[in-house]
């Protein structure tokens, strides 16, 4: 395969199907309706199931329906149409079904616009639903990076019987980039022993969120919570960048994470020891190693497309060892590196007095 | 190094997001890092549309820049927009046709080009972004006019293949523009 130029919503969508997605239900809402209009065309093509719902509510509950019959299924969305999902995200976590969604991050509150924002930070990886849990949050920060991720949202999907976000933004969805497509692979020949499937020839397979009984809805819990531990000591990724003699460490991820290489780059050339910290999974969140450069950097500068949201994580982790300051513009604006600069610098020259 | 952060801008209708694409096309070609972004708000025929875009040997971080190095202005609000974002060193691709320029606001990095009326000579006035994208490969060296041609040929649909010949020749004509000049 060689380097083709490709948009971030039709390369997402095109990955999943050569993931072996077998069935997309959604409804469009810019800024990701390439991608729902990418597979109305490819997924019928390959003998796949594409269906527009009537609401992002009947989608995700086609989603849920699709994913108990242990087909790999998926969904894509963006803010307002996220929050309509909600509901649904709650039962297949509490179904334990694997379940991948896009959101394409775009300016809110409300209808908000179609730019690129990270405000749903807080939506996606504290709160994607009533109950206790937390869904695996995964954040790329370019075309390559979404293609990629794709693959690892459905293993990871399916390895824990859970709900993985894939958390875009408008930036993401709309630029075109420089990459490459994985090879077509086959859609998977079985369903899962667990799948509801016809139960003919052995016992039948109950799938469901409702545990009237509180001993047995707290042993779910428990469950829950054993698959949570499990995949925070084993799926945590990140990507670093000169943290070894760094005086600052840039934390961003996504869009942000990828203009503060930029602003590393030109920091680095002015003499100035910045790093940079980009999470890859927004949950779980990589503490242990943010705690560790806690140890070694003086000072760190949080950037996000938000008021200030994983802000608290890295404030949370870091338990006031270095000062934080935060660079965060909302509304669906994106920050500049000439803007991000200037903090960078005078949070060297603050810590160095 | 190779690189260059560059916008095109202008109407909604002009072309400006396909030739921005175009040349991202022979980036990738020639073997270079490429993003390309659009403007992607309510705009439509008509109103303003623009993109970035950024080609380059290293790995692109931020895929927009406040001061691009390069732009190509085709109307109006667009010269007005861009005349003060493009470095002091950049170089600024001018639609004359659209655009009034008075002498006092001419500057060492204007390249003045009147795209529109040149291409309305070719035969559509449509094809005054690929007299715009001539001059500015042939000015920049970014890539060779000769790989933007035969990206062309592979991007224009089928329906528009027709006018593979004579846009080659409006490219051709927005190069030999700087040709002259230099």
């Amino acid at each position: 395969m060689t380097k083709q130029l490709l948009k971030g919503n039709i390369a997402f969508a095109e990955a999943a199907l050569r993931y072996g997605l077998e069935a997309y239900f959604g409804y469009p809402i810019t800024p990701q309706s390439e991608a729902l209009e990418h597979l109305s065309g490819r997924m019928i093509e390959e003998g796949r199931v594409f269906l527009q719902a009537e609401s992002e509510v009947a989608a995700i509950n086609m989603v849920y329906g699709a994913a108990c019959a242990g087909v790999r299924t998926m969904t894509s969305t963006s803010g307002p149409g996220y929050s309509l999902m909600a509901e649904g995200l709650s039962y297949i976590v509490g179904s334990e079904v694997p379940v991948v969604v896009v959101n394409m991050m775009r300016g809110g509150p409300g209808l908000g616009n179609i730019q690129p924002s990270q405000a749903d930070y807080f939506f996606m990886t504290k709160s994607a639903g009533h109950g206790d849990f937390h869904p695996i949050v995964l954040a790329p920060a370019s075309v390559q990076e979404i293609i990629d991720m794709m693959g690892l949202a459905f293993t990871l999907a399916e390895t824990y019987r859970t709900l993985v976000i894939v958390a875009g933004d408008g930036c993401i969805g709309q630029m075109m980039e420089s990459a490459e497509l994985p090879p077509m692979a086959a859609t998977r020949q079985s369903r899962p022993e667990w799948a509801i499937t016809g139960a003919r020839g052995r016992d039948r397979n109950i799938i469901t969120s409702l545990y009237l009984g509180p001993e047995n809805l707290e042993r779910l819990n428990h469950r829950l919570q054993a698959k949570l531990a499990r995949i925070q000591a084993n799926e945590i990724r990140y990507q670093e960048m000169q943290v070894d003699d760094a005086d600052l460490l840039l934390v961003a991820y996504g869009t942000a994470g990828r203009i503060c290489t930029s602003v590393l780059r030109e920091a680095r050339k002015q003499g100035l020891r910045v790093g940079l910290l980009r999470p890859q999974t927004l949950w779980p969140f990589p503490e242990e190693r943010l705690a560790e450069l806690s140890q070694q950097v003086r000072s760190m500068l949080v950037v996000e497309m938000s008021a200030g949201q994983m802000l608290e994580d890295v404030q949370r982790v870091v338990q006031g060892r270095v000062p934080i300051r935060f660079h965060g513009r909302m509304g669906g604006i994106i920050p500049m590196v000439d803007e991000i600069l200037d903090d960078v610098t005078s949070l060297v020259q603050t810590a160095a007095a | 190094m190779r690189h260059i952060e560059t916008v095109f801008s202008g109407f909604g209708g002009q072309g400006i997001l396909f030739a921005g694409q175009l040349l991202s096309y022979a980036g990738i070609a020639a073997g270079l890092y490429v993003t390309w972004i659009p403007s992607y708000g309510p705009e439509m025929r008509g109103g303003t549309a623009n993109c970035t875009v950024i080609l380059s040997e290293e790995e692109i971080g931020a895929p927009v820049v406040r001061h691009p190095t390069a732009a190509v202005v085709m109307n109006s609000p667009s010269f007005l927009k861009y005349r003060s974002l493009v470095k002091p060193e950049g170089l600024l691709f001018v639609n004359t046709s659209l655009i009034d320029i008075k002498d006092e606001e001419e500057d060492a990095r204007m390249i003045l080009i009147p795209a529109s009326d040149l291409a309305t000579e070719l035969g559509n006035i449509r094809m005054a972004n690929m007299v715009m994208l001539g001059a500015f490969v042939e000015r920049t060296g970014i890539v060779a006019l000769d790989a933007v041609k035969e990206q062309l040929a592979e991007h224009l649909s089928e329906r528009q293949q027709k006018w593979l010949e004579p846009n080659y020749v409006a490219l051709e004509r927005g190069a030999a523009l700087i040709e002259t000049q230099v």
